[in-house]
């Protein structure tokens, strides 16, 4: 009789309705934690949305108004939670429109699952309506994918795509499923993937590159720190800081790194790269060790690589051995996760005093501020600087903001003059550089972190890239304070037109639309600033605001960013005028 | 620091191991489509494990190039392994078919053609009413040199395989699954290291 119940029992556990496709998606999606996805339907992913209407109390979905946004806002989403994004698409047309934010996410490392519609499999390869070979053209900008065409492969392959996206360098995973899949019936079960034999995320640091790395700091009398994106995906922050502040070593960030490291701290010297700080640029041409963690040596950082820290001995802690000695040569190479390798070297470091090191960062900053910053943040006549508006929401939101941005000179304004003090707050298009990925990326942001100030600063001609978010922003009611910075000028290319093409301002100057009616158009209230004197009192308004607020502010028109490492040039061949 | 050797471009073999799936093969030759690399000769084939292929690839690169190549193709997620060979320390090998008109055949009255294939160490693979085809394994200049004195009779096809080859290391491929067991069971520490 025991025997029989049991018996029954495990039966009733193992043995459950068949359920379709479309329904094992949303389940994979439920198991591993998701929450929210962001999507447009269309006729090949229709069974799954179909399915999605029946799971509107476990799934939240935003319906973009065009996939970028979607896979932007799946973006923004991961990189302030650290989570796997998710969005959908249908086939062909949504799904190539994914492809720009599948790029970006790949350069960016940022973990996405997206879910595509496909034709029925008997169609494929058929040029049938909608049909696009997503594979195909998805294979170089995404770290795995994978085309569903039998229904009980559902649940591995999303296991296998979770685990890809989230661990090691992470990346975007896209799963392509026909349609006839969608609509088959299987039994299901999970098993989340936890290893995949020819796949090895974590390696681990060997004992002779961690040895040799601290010797290297241990005797250097000029060390120097690059941390970038790679101590956020590891989540290194604290570690960071306690090997820094033992070894007492100047520390500055990538683009991507920004938010990383507490940019009050004593030993942070600032901001790397083409529009970098000063002292940061020119001192990697003077230290002996350079120490770069979860950073790439991206040519916008680097300059010149003939002249770049030709004297220094580089130990490059980085998790993807394909960036080690990729770009820069290294003296050590630490290949592992950045956190795992920072909490085993800094046993091994020496506590050190690099005192008058760090004084010739500060000597440094001293120069750019009289000679750019002094006149970046506090212009007493002519319009509005991006420069000084950053400073002020910076100091009005203490720091503390997530702050989202497109690609630009607002950009680039923004990374030099907002002082982030609270970590897992910057997110960029960095990599590639996309223009239109700060609207529907900070709507993300919002929906991941409901609780924080997130303040979206876009240019005029990166907004109107992807301005149509502005309904989804409308119809979710989700609570982005927009920041157009509005020069009517492509300004980093007019920018470049004025310095290296003799000003021939080739198709840079633009006619905009009046902004304030726009976002009136959406239900946002708005409100336009040109004087000096009503900054504060309408970035006050619009942190206060409780819903989204957009907020455009006429800025100088032909306002050069400095300094800058033109193209090509030496770091040290920085600019400041 | 030692003095840099001239890195100067020459073959190398790029031997991968793989799962075998799919689409496997686009995924490795677009790695070096973006970077405007050649592919000499590429042959894929089952490995001595059941499930997993062995792509030989041949390049003309530096070896700094050729490195950071291999380190690419090694981040495809179904890539076992990826391993760099200059040519010495392979041993390799191609297959070249010769189709040739029989007619010279019937009248080779000073045993040229006899000749030919006796030097060359080739064979008759197949004898038809109008042409024979003749086989020839051996290096690309070896199965290149058949091909310039078989022009003199005709040769109305030609075809030479890709370039395969064996290294000479004495890796197994069997214990380096093995090794890749345990490298990727190993997960972050990151839980161990919660405060």
């Amino acid at each position: 009789m025991q025997t029989l119940q049991a018996k029954s029992d495990k039966e009733t556990s193992v043995k459950q309705d068949p359920i379709s496709g479309s329904e094992a998606v949303l389940r994979c999606l439920i198991e591993e934690g998701v929450e929210t996805i962001f999507g447009y339907p269309g006729g090949a992913i229709m069974p799954i949305y179909d399915a999605l209407y029946g799971y509107a109390d476990k799934l939240t979905h935003i319906l973009v108004r065009h996939e970028q946004g979607a896979i932007h806002a799946a973006q923004g989403y991961s990189r302030v939670t650290g989570r796997v994004g998710v969005c959908f698409a249908t086939s062909g047309p949504g799904a190539t429109n994914l492809i720009t934010g599948i790029a970006d996410a790949q350069i960016d490392s940022t973990p996405l699952v997206c879910v595509t519609g496909q034709v029925a499999s008997p169609l494929l390869g058929t040029d049938a309506f909608q049909e696009t070979d997503v594979i195909g053209i998805s294979m170089p900008v995404t770290k795995w994918n994978y085309q569903i065409t039998n229904v009980d492969e559902i649940p591995a392959v999303f296991a296998k795509a979770f685990f890809i996206a989230k661990s090691g360098r992470p990346g975007p995973v896209l799963i392509d499923i026909t349609k006839d899949v969608q609509n088959a019936m299987m039994q299901f079960s999970y098993k989340k993937c936890e290893k995949i034999r020819s796949y090895a995320p974590y390696p681990k640091p060997t004992q002779q590159s961690l040895q040799d790395a601290a010797e290297l700091i241990n005797t250097a009398k000029k060390p120097y720190i690059l941390v970038g994106h790679g101590i956020l995906l590891s989540g290194a922050q604290k570690e960071i800081v306690e090997f820094a502040e033992k070894a007492h070593i100047p520390v500055a960030s990538t683009l991507m790194g920004l938010s990383a490291f507490p940019t009050d701290h004593p030993l942070y010297v600032g901001y790397l790269g083409m529009h970098g700080n000063y002292g940061p640029n020119i001192k990697t041409n003077e230290c002996d060790v350079l120490i770069a963690i979860g950073m790439r040596f991206d040519d916008r950082v680097t300059g010149n690589l003939k002249t770049y820290a030709r004297q220094a001995k580089v130990i490059h802690i980085e998790i993807d051995p394909a960036e080690i000695d990729k770009n820069v040569k290294t003296a050590v190479a630490i290949n592992s996760d950045a956190k795992e390798a920072l909490h085993e070297l800094t046993p091994l470091i020496k506590k050190q005093s690099h005192t008058e090191w760090l004084q010739e960062f500060r000597d440094c900053d001293k120069i750019e501020h009289d000679k750019v910053i002094q006149h970046a943040l506090h212009p007493e006549t002519g319009k509005l600087k991006m420069s000084e508006v950053v400073n002020v929401i910076s100091e009005m939101t203490n720091g503390e903001a997530i702050v989202v941005t497109d690609v630009g000179q607002h950009q680039m304004a923004t990374s030099r003059y907002y002082k982030f003090k609270v970590t897992d707050s910057n997110v960029t298009s960095g990599g590639l550089g996309t223009m239109g990925f700060a609207l529907p990326a900070s709507m993300g942001a919002k929906l991941g972190k409901p609780d924080r100030q997130v303040i979206a600063v876009i240019g005029d001609g990166g907004y109107q890239m992807t301005v149509q978010e502005l309904g989804t922003i409308m119809q979710y009611n989700i609570g982005v304070k927009i920041v157009v910075l509005n020069n009517s000028f492509l300004g980093m290319v007019r920018q470049w037109q004025q310095l290296f093409h003799e000003k021939r301002y080739s198709f840079t100057e633009m006619t905009n639309p009046n902004f304030i009616k726009l976002a009136e158009a959406y239900s946002i209230p708005a409100e336009k600033v040109e004087q000096r004197e009503n900054l504060k009192a309408a970035v006050q308004k619009m942190l206060d605001a409780k819903g989204p607020y957009f907020m455009e502010v006429i800025v100088e028109t032909e306002e050069n960013v400095f300094p800058m490492v033109p193209a090509g040039a030496s770091v040290t061949d920085i600019r400041l005028e | 620091m030692n003095t840099p050797q001239p890195d100067n471009e020459r073959t190398f073999i790029i031997s991968v191991l793989t799962e075998n799936k799919s689409g496997l093969l686009n995924a490795i030759t677009i790695i070096f489509t973006r970077r405007k690399i050649n592919i000499e000769s590429i042959n894929v084939s089952e490995s001595e494990v059941v499930g997993v292929s062995r792509y030989t690839i041949v390049v003309k690169l530096t070896r700094e190039k050729a490195e950071k190549l291999v380190k690419q193709i090694r981040k495809l997620i179904e890539v076992l392994g990826a391993f760099l060979y200059e040519e010495e320390d392979t041993h390799y090998q191609e297959l070249a078919l010769y189709k040739v008109p029989l007619e010279p055949f019937l009248n080779d009255s000073q045993n040229t053609i006899e000749n030919l294939i006796r030097q060359h160490f080739a064979r008759i693979l197949m004898v038809e009413r109008e042409y024979i085809i003749i086989e020839k394994t051996g290096r690309k200049s070896e199965t290149q040199q058949l091909f310039e004195e078989l022009k003199a009779f005709g040769v109305s096809e030609f075809v030479r395989s890709a370039r395969i080859s064996i290294s000479k290391s004495k890796r197994r491929t069997e214990r380096f699954l093995e090794e890749l067991e345990e490298l990727s069971a190993r997960t972050s520490k990151k839980v161990e290291y919660q405060d």
